[in-house]
């Protein structure tokens, strides 16, 4: 790999990296204050234990052969085989580490789901197992295997990533069931200062998960960055409007809500979209997510921090629009074309497909993998632990010294 | 000798201690608090979800005077706290037994 091309991966991975922390923020400040802690520590973990697993077999499973359909094989297990010298001068193990920070950061997705209840012990096996099970196999899938065959395009994992975090999250509360008190007792966010910090680290952040992932610094990272600053700008900007016309004011949460969404649904598409095609996805995000995190009260599942509506709402609505936006002249691609720049039908439906395919296997592995863990250690803390708070009954820490009601 | 509690807007803390220190009052306590009265609380909506918020936050502050000061004291503090809009809180007055200067050892209306 060429040295430029290199030097943005790299910057890029670290980007993403940092995207962790601004998303246990983003949910910690959501939290109670009393479960802050516990949110940011299932954040962190993710960050501890997948880059080992990653090393060890997770990137040569779901890449290496590129060309399996299913899964991968074990030839760059532990590293074998990824050196630094020659014409690749270090690109591949670059490539590794950067989508190991992708590994690291989906399964911290669902954390906003199970917030406040989930005990730590079922989560620390929940998250190298989810990642095996499910990550793995979907992204390989996606990547380089029987949908990407297909002609289904995800750029920077609009399905991979966030459709299959979030059809998880759903699955692993439906086995979790509801906090006690939802949703007839209100849990405000405990500090939205830190839910705004946790938005800005996020958008950051976002610049090398869409723009890196054209693993070069090339015209496709450029308008990729472009995409991922307009798409989040429009769905905050929709988010905002809505709540303001329906519920009589523009709030932060509904900023950064929409911030997150639109950086969400732009991710498939980011290195296929251009012009003003962006503001267009961020718009039609924004209002969509913002409708959809009603859903849950209605069908009466507690997804605490709306992982399923902004991440799988987000990222469905993304990576199907692609069907309709997609500009393959512009990139001078080989992918189809949308059907608004001439295209058939077909890319929308091999999006669709591949979005159905994802789903499936993620629903119904993460609802296993959480029954399984719900009859041998359990998956929910007892009723004290969780009315006492999960940063002192699981961690044995207090977030916040300074005395007070709070 | 009496002690005189307080309960004000947050906001008229300061105009209250200007008051107070202007009506020749050497020492006050002050601490955040949260409760209802007849304001109740109010409704905040995060992702078009409402939240009823039935504690607001007040400041209560305690005095210690003699006898004589009382009603003036009660007077620059309701003066001072009074927006005329309802939440404005509430002043009562309790008998006190004792009251001891730990530094000097010195009790009853000196210590005040």
């Amino acid at each position: 790999m060429e040295s430029g091309n290199i030097a943005w991966v790299l910057v890029s991975a670290a980007m993403v990296l940092f995207m962790t922390p601004g998303l246990a923020f983003f949910y910690g400040g959501m939290d109670r204050g009393r479960n802050v802690l516990n949110m940011l520590m299932m954040n962190f973990y993710c960050v501890l234990v997948v880059p080992i697993l990653w090393v060890v077999v997770g990137y040569s499973l779901s890449q290496s052969p590129f060309e399996n359909d299913f899964i991968g094989g074990f030839d760059n297990a532990f590293l074998n085989d990824i050196g630094i010298l020659g014409e690749d001068a270090g690109g591949t193990l670059a490539i590794v580490a950067f989508l190991g920070m992708f590994a690291a950061i989906t399964p911290a997705l669902i954390s906003g789901a199970v917030a406040d209840r989930m005990k730590f012990s079922a989560w620390a096996i929940f998250v190298p197992v989810w990642s095996l099970f499910v990550y793995v196999p979907v992204f390989k899938w996606v990547y380089g295997g029987w949908l990407g065959q297909r002609g289904s395009i995800d750029f920077a994992g609009g399905t991979a990533i966030h459709v299959n975090a979030g059809i998880a999250a759903l699955a692993a509360v439906l086995v979790l069931g509801k906090r006690k008190g939802w949703p007839t007792e209100g849990h405000p966010p405990h500090s939205m200062p830190l839910v705004m910090i946790g938005t800005g680290i996020l958008w950051f952040g976002w610049f090398g998960f869409n723009a890196g992932s054209a693993l070069a610094a090339n015209g496709q990272a450029v308008q990729a960055f472009m995409n991922t600053f307009l798409a989040a700008a429009a769905a905050g900007l929709a988010w905002v409007v809505v709540e303001w016309l329906r519920d009589g004011h523009p709030t932060n949460l509904g900023a950064a809500s929409g911030i997150v969404a639109g950086l969400v649904a732009i991710t498939p598409a980011a290195g296929y979209v251009s012009g003003m095609s962006p503001i267009w996805i961020g718009l039609i995000a924004g209002v969509v997510c913002c409708s959809a995190v009603k859903l849950k009260t209605k069908a009466g599942y507690d997804d605490a921090l709306d992982v399923v509506g902004v991440h799988f709402v987000g990222g469905l609505v993304g990576s199907l629009l692609i069907g309709f936006f997609a500009n393959p002249e512009f990139f001078g691609g080989s992918f189809m074309e949308g059907i608004f720049y001439g295209g058939s039908a077909e890319l929308l439906l091999e999006q669709a497909l591949a979005n159905g395919a994802a789903i499936v296997w993620s629903f119904v592995i993460t609802f296993g993998l959480m029954k399984l863990l719900a009859v041998t250690i359990g998956v929910r803390v007892d009723e004290e632990q969780e009315a006492t708070g999960l940063d002192l009954a699981l961690h044995g820490e207090t977030a916040y010294h300074s005395g007070g009601l709070g | 000798m009496k002690l005189i509690t307080a309960i004000v807007k947050p906001f008229k803390l300061d105009e209250v201690k200007s008051a107070l220190q202007a009506a020749g009052i050497t020492g006050i306590t002050v601490s955040e608090v949260r409760g209802f009265g007849r304001q109740g609380g109010h409704t905040e909506v995060y992702r078009g979800a409402e939240y009823r918020i039935d504690f607001v936050p007040k400041v209560r502050l305690e005095i210690v005077v003699a006898d004589e000061s009382v009603d003036s004291i009660v007077g620059a503090i309701a003066e001072a706290a009074r927006t005329g809009k309802i939440g404005d809180g509430k002043i009562w007055v309790s008998d006190i037994g004792q009251i001891v200067r730990i530094r000097t050892g010195e009790s009853g209306v000196d210590a005040i």
